[in-house]
């Protein structure tokens, strides 16, 4: 028994250890980001001797990160309600209609899970692109792509909860009168709250942190995503290692902050999106 | 009642019409066209005629040296890094699911980098392989720090898996440990009355019990590791010498460097071609061995 207790003790001290170790890298790029470039010079490890706040005002200037970040918030939040109201509309009819036509349409959705990004890009930047739709360089163009390329997963994790809903609700309200779009509304939506922030989180989780689909379809520099204006900074000022650490903190703190308050909801998404 | 035929199919196409027009048009058609491009000598000029060629553009793949090395840096990267992370995320989930008071934190703190996007978490490495690294290779004098992390390509190989493992362990830790849970405590105590150590009770009962498990996580990580494409531009872009650069930016490259959009896909197909063969032979052994125990 003491024994055990011991052992318990040992793997304590060995977790915290790990702990510290896995988020060093956060600890060694904050200290940094507040230093002088000639403090930085002298000593890469140690701790500031004075907080300067010159790099972070200047690397949300020269990143413009309040634009990005406006960007970011209205890319991903508008694409994150089409999916969820979309996908979900579209599992819970595939789901409740028994027929050949609603099976194709749903296994398509599945297979298409296997199909990288890298294999559609190029036409897709072309089928968007001038004389063609002529989507590039829009919001509308990425979000309708996002909500796309997001049907899949959703569909399908949407249609398998649908499933295991007893349908004697959605009869009975049928019974009252309820026709398709009333019934969907007001009983089936509510019922799926949970399924939905899954939903919402996996691919807020994906789109938020997207890189290669904004940098082909959002050329222009006032309609970047917060990824996109990172990697333009950093590749203007990675000689200046203070200055690009600030902007790596600053392109990481609205996310850490999302995480500290949607932390239950975030591990619960992960899972479910994990039994495939 | 012909009525309601009409208005079931009105219903049916108004629900599941919106997201399908947005699939095909971004997932299907595309996809479609992209088979078909890549046996034309497609340009991406607008206006541009298109013809087509064959397999020259398959055959131009296979003959391309740059392509051989990125294929094999991709095979090379792929293997180190799922085993990394699923011996790291395992190792992990057996950790926090002992009954420590850290617990909590401590899976807080190995699913943080996993949210944080491949771009930012390869500048925040280079950073770390560049400065840090050789600045503690300088305080500490331990050789592990002092090896030429990003400017040899084996070396290079290895800093992408280790941020990879650095930024998935926690997401597979989390899976691992929903199984773990699952597992009755009963079993592992009668288990330890016994007689039996802890390494066979990792064997004999927690092994074949997260299995599915397994599954799912080689599944996840075999996937993610062969589509990997920002932290390799991030982190090394490639360098040195382009040895380190993965199939997906070498797809990039073909296209928007070289200009040579036909050749590009056709090495996307292969991509897709790759995945598709890989992962459901692995998710078919994985599935079979589920069943065996």
């Amino acid at each position: 028994m003491r024994n055990k207790k011991i052992q318990l003790i040992i793997l304590e001290v060995l977790g915290v250890l790990l702990g510290l170790l896995y988020i060093s890298p956060f600890y060694i790029i904050i200290i940094n980001s507040f230093k002088s470039k000639k403090e930085f010079l002298l000593n890469t490890l140690s701790w500031p001797n004075e907080l300067l706040l010159d790099n972070y005002l200047k690397a949300m200037d020269k990143m413009g990160f309040l634009t990005a970040f406006k960007n970011s918030l209205i890319v991903t939040v508008l694409s994150l309600l089409l999916i969820v109201i979309l996908s979900s509309m579209a599992a819970w009819m595939l789901a409740r209609t028994k027929s050949k036509l609603s099976n194709v349409i749903f296994y398509s959705f599945v297979a298409a899970m296997l199909i990288p990004f890298q294999s559609v890009m190029l036409p897709l930047v072309d089928l968007f692109g001038v004389n063609k739709l002529n989507l590039i360089n829009t919001h509308f163009g990425i979000i309708f792509m996002y909500v796309g390329f997001g049907a899949s997963l959703s569909v399908f994790l949407f249609h398998g909860f649908v499933k295991s809903v007893p349908i004697s609700l959605e009869e009975a309200a049928t019974i009252d009168g309820c026709n398709k779009l009333q019934l969907y509304w007001k009983i089936v939506f509510p019922l799926l709250k949970s399924i939905s922030v899954t939903v919402a989180i996996l691919n807020g989780m994906w789109i938020w942190n997207d890189f290669l689909l904004p940098s082909l379809v959002l050329q222009k520099k006032e309609l970047r995503t917060l990824p996109l204006s990172t990697k333009y900074f950093f590749g203007a000022y990675q000689a200046d290692w203070t200055l690009a650490m600030a902007g790596l903190v600053l392109a990481i703190i609205p996310i850490i902050i999302f995480y500290l308050l949607a932390q239950k909801q975030i591990i619960k998404g992960v899972l479910a999106g994990s039994i495939k | 009642m012909k009525k309601n035929v009409f208005h079931d199919r009105l219903a049916f196409w108004g629900f599941v019409g919106p997201v399908l027009i947005t699939f095909i048009m971004v997932v299907i058609i595309p996809f479609a066209m992209g088979l078909y491009y890549s046996f034309t000598d497609w340009s991406a000029i607008p206006d541009n005629p298109i013809n087509y060629i064959g397999f020259q553009n398959y055959m131009e793949v296979f003959n391309d040296e740059q392509f051989i090395i990125s294929f094999k840096a991709t095979i090379i990267y792929t293997m180190i890094s799922v085993l990394l992370i699923n011996i790291i995320g395992f190792t992990l989930a057996l950790l926090v699911t002992r009954k420590l008071k850290t617990s909590n934190l401590l899976r807080t703190t190995f699913f943080m980098p996993n949210l944080i996007g491949g771009i930012i978490l390869g500048y925040v490495w280079r950073f770390i392989f560049m400065k840090v690294f050789v600045a503690l290779a300088s305080s500490t004098g331990i050789g592990f720090f002092g090896l030429p992390w990003l400017s040899d390509a084996t070396h290079a190989i290895w800093a992408m898996a280790i941020v990879s493992t650095w930024q998935m362990g926690g997401y597979i830790m989390v899976i691992y440990v929903a199984a773990l849970q699952g597992i009755p405590e009963d079993l592992l105590e009668a288990a330890q009355i016994d007689g039996a150590n802890a390494w066979h009770r990792i064997k004999a009962i927690i092994f074949p019990l997260v299995a599915q498990a397994f599954t799912v996580s080689l599944f996840l990580t075999i996937s993610s590791s062969f589509k990997m494409f920002d932290v390799n531009a991030a982190l090394t872009k490639g360098d040195p010498s382009r040895l380190t650069e993965l199939l997906t930016l070498e797809i990039y490259n073909k296209a928007f460097i070289e200009s040579k959009f036909g050749v590009g896909q056709a090495q996307a197909v292969i991509l897709f071609l790759l995945i598709s063969v890989v992962s459901l032979t692995q998710v078919y052994l994985s599935k079979k061995r589920e069943v065996e125990m």
